[in-house]
């Protein structure tokens, strides 16, 4: 237990540096569904959004050699893959942000907007995931 | 600055590279562990909290101290977000990412870097993801008309 906490503290340390950088670099707020879909639609700064997603992907790789456990996938089946990545996508552009942009990157600047969005998505995901827990196979 | 743009895609590329460290480290890449913590049954797995408590304070001191400055290193402006409205978008649109994440454990940046690591589900999710973004589009459209 006292381990898992430790890579989440670090992990998440890690997370607040990489968004650091972006911030002070760059000036912008790490959202990374604002990014894929400005990557998707906008016109322009379609580099560094590009590039970013990159390095996300490249970072998995790395990670999946080192400890491939990291990536451990349950038997959800694909419907429900399907639609909850259908509902993420909706759901983040309509809500203008996820877990990144709203729950780190707003809650760090104290920004009641994003506190709204995190405690919304929160409530919702645990009322889903027990749901389905108790009433799930129905 | 005649090469900012590329420097600016060096720095964020650094940043993704990074966020997808920090993400398989904290176990948020792993479903099944995301699924325990929104899971409030007598295995709650509670773990997942402190990768917010890791990253924030990090970041809420970077950022108290960057917009010291009038500008980032690399541009001439700030470029974060100033609305203020808790609109019905804002809540309606999170809960609905809150269903999708609640069903399959996957929020966008563990998404793609699953897919990075190949995992064929995350592959299927972030496809979806897309397809959902577009949907959107397509659904604002219909209505401001």
């Amino acid at each position: 237990m006292t381990e898992t906490i430790a890579y989440a503290l670090g992990g998440g340390a890690l997370i607040g540096l990489a968004v650091s950088i972006m911030l002070v670099f760059n000036g912008r707020v790490t959202g990374i569904s604002g990014i894929t879909n400005s990557f998707l639609t906008a016109q322009e700064g379609r580099l560094w959004r590009g590039v970013f997603i990159i390095g996300l992907w490249l970072g998995g790789f790395v990670m999946a050699m080192i400890n491939p456990t990291f990536f451990a996938v349950p038997d959800t089946p694909l419907p429900s893959v399907l639609i909850a990545g259908f509902l993420v996508g909706f759901g983040t552009v309509m809500g203008s942000g996820c877990t990144s942009g709203h729950g780190i990157c707003g809650l760090s600047r104290l920004s009641l907007r994003s506190l709204v969005a995190t405690v919304t998505f929160m409530l919702a995901g645990i009322l889903v995931a027990t749901g389905l827990k108790y009433f799930g196979g129905v | 600055m005649k090469y900012k743009k590329y420097l600016q895609a060096v720095a964020s590329f650094v940043v993704g590279f990074t966020f997808a460290l920090g993400l398989s480290i904290s176990g948020m890449t792993q479903p099944s562990k995301v699924l325990g913590f929104l899971t409030w049954d007598e295995n709650w797995d509670p773990t997942l909290i402190f990768v917010m408590l890791g990253a924030i304070p990090v970041h809420a001191i970077t950022y108290y101290l960057a917009r010291k400055r009038k500008s980032p290193l690399l541009d001439s402006e700030w470029h974060v977000p100033t609305t203020t409205k808790i609109s019905k978008e804002l809540v309606i649109g999170s809960a609905l990412f809150g269903v999708g994440w609640g069903l399959a454990g996957y929020c966008p940046g563990p998404a793609l870097t699953s897919v990075g690591s190949g995992s064929l589900q995350a592959v299927y999710f972030v496809g979806a993801m897309i397809a959902g973004m577009f949907a959107h589009q397509l659904f604002k459209k219909s209505f401001s008309k």
